[in-house]
């Protein structure tokens, strides 16, 4: 009995142990945008291949979960596909949270089509009207006689808030199906002829850079005198002919700097370039990297 | 001596040990008590809770402004709080999952109680049982890939993400309570009934339709209330599957956003003390009225049917 009694309380002593000394290593909770969480994802495991001593935990939600995380303290790094408002800031540092926000990596939103489509670009103005619910048909659009049906995210996303911001100008359409993450506007879109879409670069191309199959990204044009541009190619971002592009940041507490420094870091060296650009997603231009400067990143 | 000794026990037990059995008595006693107590404090609780959170909202926007259709709270031009189309969401698809739900299920219950062998009935109560525990998730998932793509096909439509979608699912949610409370309601009619009716000459068609289900039947009401109230409060599902769209359904091939969903979606980014946050306050008190409303019938007629049998 008494010895039954001892084992107990070893096994007890060991389950207590195991998690502390798990914890003995820097533990980064990454929590936010899920445009960003499978590349992030990436970036974690092969930086916790390179330093054992951090265990890097990443998982989605949307930016608005991301900063919400933030501001209450239960997260290090806030994932976000669109900058804090002033009203998060304000509650941040009400919370003394000192919000920082890097860039380290530009997306390009894609508009998808079904391939069955025969509208193959679009102006700002034509998304804009065919989002607020004002073109109603493909035909006026120059297409075939097909009803648009409009997939959208939810208002917790990064996505949909840049979106409605970037080009809608207004409120969505009543009748947009509101999608819980990118994956699912996708394979909507791809059984969907009449469908159109927004999801970030990273879900439409696959591990070999290649576009999905079952799916067509618009090309996307300024306005009605300029030519359209695809996201798909680099150079059409980087020099902003392609005018849906937009910085993704990584936010975290001034005061917490220490603890997700190095993983910052490590997604801005070469290294981590590279797998953001195997993952879809684009360089930092000038422009970015001189936000990232103040904050010496 | 001896002799003395062993008449004397039951006298002989020290007060010490008896008054601390008294205590134990009374210590389970209250216990049990508490614990009886404790689910109506915790319902209680919730309900004050939604009510003080959900006032604030009510206050500041003024109760009219729940009474509008639309609800779009992070609106880009104005914000617009009204449950209206929520609500009719809800209910469509809580009823379209009835609709589904109770003939199958009634047919089910009748066919386990009265006409299955049973070695047949052995194996489909836990089958029915295992159902009932079906993470909602799997089954929104199951309501992406093949429900939703199969009713596009069937109905010629876009996609699959409307009411119907959700009600199906539901359907299959609810299913298990309403089967093993109505089966239970149908075995427990007594056999005199059955035996006096059979002997008049009617067939035992006859006598399922017209004495065994009619006198189940405030049993029967009582599971269709209760799988309702399950239909009503499932979230995950309904999220998945029934595209969210916030405009007024106006069939049940349109897509809908439940009032689950929408306390689902918004609470999770929605800054603290906002009319926004209180606003959803005021959706999940309503919904607690509306679950608490259909179990109160369904205990009532319950109540009344277990009268009946006694």
């Amino acid at each position: 009995m008494k010895k039954s009694f001892s084992i107990l309380i070893g096994i007890c002593l060991i389950l207590i142990l195991i998690p502390t000394l798990a914890l003995s290593a820097t533990l980064i909770q990454v929590k936010g945008s899920d445009t960003e969480v499978n590349v992030v994802q990436l970036l974690a495991e092969v930086f916790m291949k390179k330093n054992p001593n951090y265990s890097i935990a990443v998982t989605g939600g949307g930016s608005g979960v991301g900063i919400a995380a933030i501001i209450n303290k239960t997260t290090d790094l806030a994932n976000a596909s669109r900058p804090m408002k002033d009203s998060e800031i304000a509650q941040a540092k009400a919370n003394k949270v000192n919000p920082v926000g890097a860039i380290f990596a530009v997306d390009g939103l894609s508009l998808i089509i079904n391939p069955k489509n025969s509208v193959k670009a679009l102006t700002i103005d034509q998304i804009g009207q065919i989002f607020r619910g004002e073109l109603i048909n493909w035909k006026q659009a120059g297409g075939a006689d097909i009803p648009i049906t409009l997939y959208g995210r939810q208002p917790n996303s990064g996505t949909f808030v840049f979106f409605r911001e970037a080009v809608v100008r207004g409120d969505y359409s009543n009748k947009m199906n509101q999608m819980n993450g990118n994956a699912q506007i996708l394979e909507a879109i791809k059984k969907d002829p009449g469908g159109i879409g927004y999801v970030g670069i990273g879900y439409v191309v696959d591990d070999s850079g290649k576009v999905v199959s079952g799916i067509h990204v618009c090309d996307v044009a300024k306005d009605s005198r300029s030519k359209p541009f695809s996201p798909l190619k680099l150079e059409n971002i980087l020099n902003g002919a392609y005018p849906l592009t937009r910085p993704l940041y990584q936010y975290f507490d001034a005061n917490n700097r220490a603890k997700v420094e190095a993983f910052i870091k490590f997604e801005l060296s070469p290294e981590g370039l590279a797998i953001i650009q195997k993952e879809g997603f684009y360089p930092l231009t000038d422009q970015w990297k001189k936000h990232n400067d103040q904050f010496n990143f | 001596m001896t002799n003395l000794i062993s008449k004397e026990p039951s006298l002989s037990i020290p007060n010490r040990i008896r008054r601390w059995r008294q205590f134990q008595d009374r210590f389970i006693h209250r216990f049990f008590q508490i614990n009886g107590m404790l689910s109506i404090l915790i319902l209680l609780g919730i309900f004050i809770l939604l009510l003080l959170d959900g006032f604030p909202a009510v206050k500041n926007l003024g109760l009219s402004s729940f009474f509008s259709v639309i609800w779009n709270p992070t609106s880009y031009v104005k914000e617009t709080y009204g449950l209206g189309a929520m609500i009719i969401s809800t209910l469509m698809v809580t009823f379209g999952a009835m609709l589904l739900a109770v003939p199958i299920g009634l047919g089910c219950a009748a066919y386990l109680a009265e006409v299955a062998p049973s070695w047949v009935r052995e194996i489909l109560k836990p089958v029915i049982e295992i159902l009932a525990g079906i993470p909602s998730v799997v089954l929104g998932f199951l309501g992406i890939v093949v429900v939703g793509p199969a009713i596009a096909r069937i109905f010629n439509l876009p996609n699959g993400l409307n009411a119907v979608n959700g009600s199906i699912l539901l359907a299959v949610m609810s299913l298990p309570t309403i089967i093993s409370i109505s089966e239970d309601a149908i075995s427990s009619v007594p056999r005199s009934y059955k035996e006096a009716s059979l002997a008049l000459g009617a067939t035992r068609w006859q006598t399922l339709i017209k004495v065994v289900v009619p006198s189940a039947l405030s049993g029967i009401i009582a599971s269709v209330m209760l799988g309702m109230g399950r239909a009503i409060g499932e979230t995950m599902t309904v999220l998945m599957a029934t595209g969210n769209a916030l405009k007024m359904p106006y069939h049940f091939f349109d897509a809908v956003r439940t009032m689950t969903a929408t306390i689902a979606i918004e609470l999770g980014e929605v800054p603290f003390g906002s009319d926004h946050y209180h606003g959803l306050f005021v959706v999940g008190f309503i919904l607690f009225v509306m679950t608490f409303l259909v179990n109160l019938v369904a205990d009532i007629v319950l109540a009344k049917y277990q009268e009946v049998e006694q």
